[in-house]
């Protein structure tokens, strides 16, 4: 059985679904590199961020 | 006034009327990427494949659950989901893959990379529809 961290689960889980949102979500393939790297960067980062919200919440 | 001819929508109209138009998306639903190698979009229809099989196979790594019946609402949504994943999906239930229920907190990412997994593999075949329509160049 595969055991990732919290945090490798995020970074998978956001990588397979940036590469899939950039494919179909743009046309020309540098803007679907752009959008793939933007919602790469949204899903962590807010994955990330509420994360410390949730932290300072329970202490 | 003389007529004007608009060459691409004229090149995806005639592209879109011929052979059967659906045939990309349900490709690409059984299939995950199929419908873009259909449409001759190599690089995107391979990094489609190793994405969303990538996606359903950690999922299943994990003990993810496959959801088979639909007892609840949510359960529902879960089935829709996992359904998106075509092949995927029955193969992995006429193996007996994901069938044990939920136990760990890892289990339970497994089972929405799974679902997620059906989800994408959706956008992606509705994607190579508008490909094949000339929606989307």
């Amino acid at each position: 059985m595969l055991h990732p961290s919290h945090l490798a689960a995020v970074i998978l889980f956001a990588l397979f679904a940036s590469v899939v949102f950039g494919i179909t979500m743009r046309e020309t393939p540098r803007r679907m590199i752009r959008y793939g790297a933007y919602c790469f960067v949204l899903f962590v980062g807010s994955a990330v961020l509420l994360s410390w919200v949730m932290f300072f919440i329970a202490r | 006034m003389t007529p004007t001819t608009n060459k691409p929508a004229d090149g995806a109209a005639k592209q879109s009327s011929a052979g059967f138009v659906y045939l990309p998306l349900v490709a690409g639903w059984l299939i995950p990427g199929a419908g873009h190698f259909l449409l001759r979009k190599w690089v995107r229809g391979a990094l489609l494949f190793v994405s969303i099989v990538s996606m359903f196979a950690l999922g299943l790594a994990m003990q993810g659950k496959i959801y088979t019946g639909a007892h609840e609402v949510l359960d529902m949504l879960g089935v829709a989901g996992d359904l998106g994943g075509g092949l995927l999906y029955l193969i992995s239930r006429a193996l007996g893959l994901g069938a044990d229920p939920v136990q760990t907190t890892v289990a339970d990412y497994g089972t929405k990379f799974i679902v997620v997994a059906g989800l994408l593999n959706i956008i992606a075949a509705v994607d190579a529809h508008n490909l094949r329509t000339g929606r989307k160049s």
